[in-house]
């Protein structure tokens, strides 16, 4: 009973985290039906940015509590300067390519970001492990969890939420939807295509670097997270279908539980279980859980 | 009878000169042309799948299985050494058998995928085989285990004679592969896989079933990789679990982008200049070598769209 209360929460852990970097994947594809691997990167910036700030802000002895507000201070700051740079400055040369040309062309861009870092931050880790066991522990039937967990897991809720808010409910996010639905359409009707093209991926490279800014106090920030990332981000929303919300939702869960299950029960399968049933959704759902039907085109 | 055309003149003469001057290179220079030549095996197989309107991002499965194969099937259905296969020719080609067979499986799956799909779903499975290979523990696990070679075509060869006779061995391999690629490139079914590129449906109304071409090119692709990584096995005398990992894979795509799908020579090509870059990146910058490929890629992507090769023909054309 334990072990699978441990399995739940341990996997609603991890899927709180994979799904703030998923949607952020799927909401760039989306819009702009682009397949980033940089987000990868820009998740592993985002870590970086973070452990920096918050251990300058340790090592000067200030409020610890506010440094809860740098783990979203860093995601602001990556967002505004690597999302407009990428998108105005490289991808808006490539719009109209194959969708497996704006890959390769992302995949340079994960190759650039990659050694970027390594010139800023050298190849040693980083870590800034102050902020998680700041606000104490909580246990659930005997095991013990960090409140800063908890968090993380109505961080993610929010996130979700919030999004969705965006899209249904409000001016900006119907036209969003339009443009979505039919690009060429919504230029004629005068909506600014490039305008939302540059905000989405604005966005989209925050949503990657706070996952990396609220997995940094958890684990060592080193130079390959990115790249390992990346993979398990892609498994996340091709198993809940590209493009989709609530698809990066469940993909994210399946795939968090998953990894909690075969970490509890069968280590040595931990890393190709992911990869096993993400083939597995592709053979029955071949476009994923959550997508739509497309006419074929002559 | 061969028809002789001006593709298949200029190869046999390549081979010829690669052969006999080969033997005049320093021992680094034979080393890196083998590593060379293998990982130009892969890309010559991604040239296809790419003239098929297809970009796998998982190559590094088949390649790493080409790597692995003589070996690990030894190991794991403990035979005796004397069933142990230790020719540096029967290696690569059990290799490339074991990978075919696998892509013959992977394929009544992969060839119902297009675009990013394929892309990822090709990913994921080199990443399933990356995961176990990691684990387990009788074929080294992370370390993964030396490769060696004893005999060539059954004849015992001197520890001094060793890389020359890999040298030689992966240039007639080179050679055959891109010969008979370029003949396959030139048959019926060779010709359909840029048919299949600009408009599939189309293929299908002609009455030619796009997934069976799709499915036998993947399945050359991986024979290609087999053998390719089976030569790399050779020549660094190691394997791990990496040669699996999505970034080699994606290592093989640059290659592939760089040289350009406009002839078998342009992946050979690419991959001699890539691997010849990169061993004096290492030595030079360290940790700005994945930047210069980056912005190379990009570059290319942007001016020559259609690789480097394309340079050649434009001149060609122009004179």
């Amino acid at each position: 009973m334990t072990d699978l209360a441990s399995v739940l929460i341990d996997g609603i852990i991890y899927t709180s985290y994979l799904f703030i970097i998923a949607v952020g994947l799927t909401l760039i594809y989306g819009v702009m039906k682009i397949l980033n691997m940089a987000h990868g990167s820009l998740y592993a910036l985002g870590a970086y940015v973070a452990a920096t700030l918050v251990g300058v802000w340790f090592s000067h002895g200030l409020n610890p509590y506010a440094s809860f507000a740098l783990l979203f201070v860093a995601p602001i700051l990556v967002g505004l300067a690597a999302g407009p740079l990428i998108e105005r400055g490289l991808l808006r040369f490539m719009y109209g390519k194959d969708e497996i040309v704006l890959l390769l062309v992302t995949y340079a861009v994960l190759l650039i970001l990659e050694d970027v870092i390594k010139l800023v931050w050298g190849v040693e880790s980083y870590s800034a492990y102050q902020p998680y066991g700041l606000l104490g522990n909580f246990d659930v039937a005997g095991l013990l969890y960090t409140k800063y967990d908890a968090l993380l897991v109505v961080v993610a809720i929010l996130v979700g939420f919030a999004l969705s808010w965006v899209l249904t409910q409000t001016r900006q996010g119907k036209l969003l939807l339009a443009v979505i639905h039919d690009r060429e359409v919504s230029t004629a009707m005068g909506i600014n295509v490039h305008r939302f093209y540059l905000v989405t991926f604005t966005v989209g490279t925050m949503l990657a670097a706070l996952g990396g800014a609220l997995v940094a106090p958890q684990v060592s920030v080193v130079p390959s997270m990115g790249v390992e990332m990346i993979v398990l981000a892609f498994a996340v929303v091709v198993i809940g279908g590209l493009g989709s919300l609530p698809g990066a939702a469940l993909g994210a869960l399946i795939v968090g539980l998953v990894r909690s299950a075969a970490v509890h029960y069968a280590p040595q399968v931990e890393l190709f279980s992911i990869y096993l049933v993400m083939a597995l959704v592709l053979i029955f759902r071949p476009k994923g859980l959550f997508s739509a039907a497309e006419p074929r085109k002559i | 009878m061969i028809a002789l055309d001006r593709t298949l003149m200029l190869h046999g003469l390549a081979l010829a000169v690669v052969v006999i001057g080969g033997a005049l290179l320093p021992d680094w220079i034979q080393g890196l042309v083998i590593l060379a030549f293998g990982k130009g095996l892969v890309v010559l197989g991604l040239l296809l799948l790419m003239r098929t309107g297809l970009v796998s991002f998982g190559q590094g499965l088949f390649y790493c299985l080409g790597a692995y194969a003589a070996v690990s099937v030894a190991r794991i259905f403990t035979l005796p050494d004397s069933l142990l296969i230790s020719d540096a020719i029967l290696m690569p080609l059990f290799g490339g058998i074991v990978a075919g067979i696998i892509a013959l499986i992977l394929g009544f799956l992969l060839a119902n995928y297009r675009a990013i799909f394929f892309a990822m779903l090709s990913l994921a499975f080199s990443m399933i085989l990356y995961g176990l290979l990691i684990k387990m523990s009788v074929l080294g696990s992370s370390d993964g285990f030396n490769v060696a070679y004893t005999t060539v075509a059954g004849v015992a060869i001197a520890q001094s004679a060793k890389l020359y006779v890999l040298y030689a061995v992966s240039s007639a391999m080179v050679f055959i592969a891109m010969v008979g690629l370029h003949r396959y490139l030139r048959s019926h079914m060779g010709r359909l896989a840029p048919a299949i590129r600009d408009n599939e449906l189309r293929v299908e109304y002609m009455g030619s079933s796009v997934r069976y071409v799709i499915h036998v090119n993947f399945i050359i692709a991986a024979v290609l990789a087999g053998v390719g990584g089976g030569l790399v096995a050779l020549s660094s005398g190691h394997v791990d679990p990496d040669l699996a990992y999505w970034t080699t894979s994606g290592e093989f795509v640059f290659v592939a982008v760089l040289g350009g799908t406009a002839n078998v020579a342009a992946p050979i090509m690419a991959s001699l200049l890539f691997e010849w870059i990169k061993s004096a990146a290492y030595q030079y910058a360290p940790y700005t070598w994945q930047m210069v490929l980056g912005i190379a890629l990009l570059l290319v992507i942007m001016f020559l769209p259609q690789g480097l090769w394309s340079v050649f023909n434009r001149q060609a054309k122009e004179a």
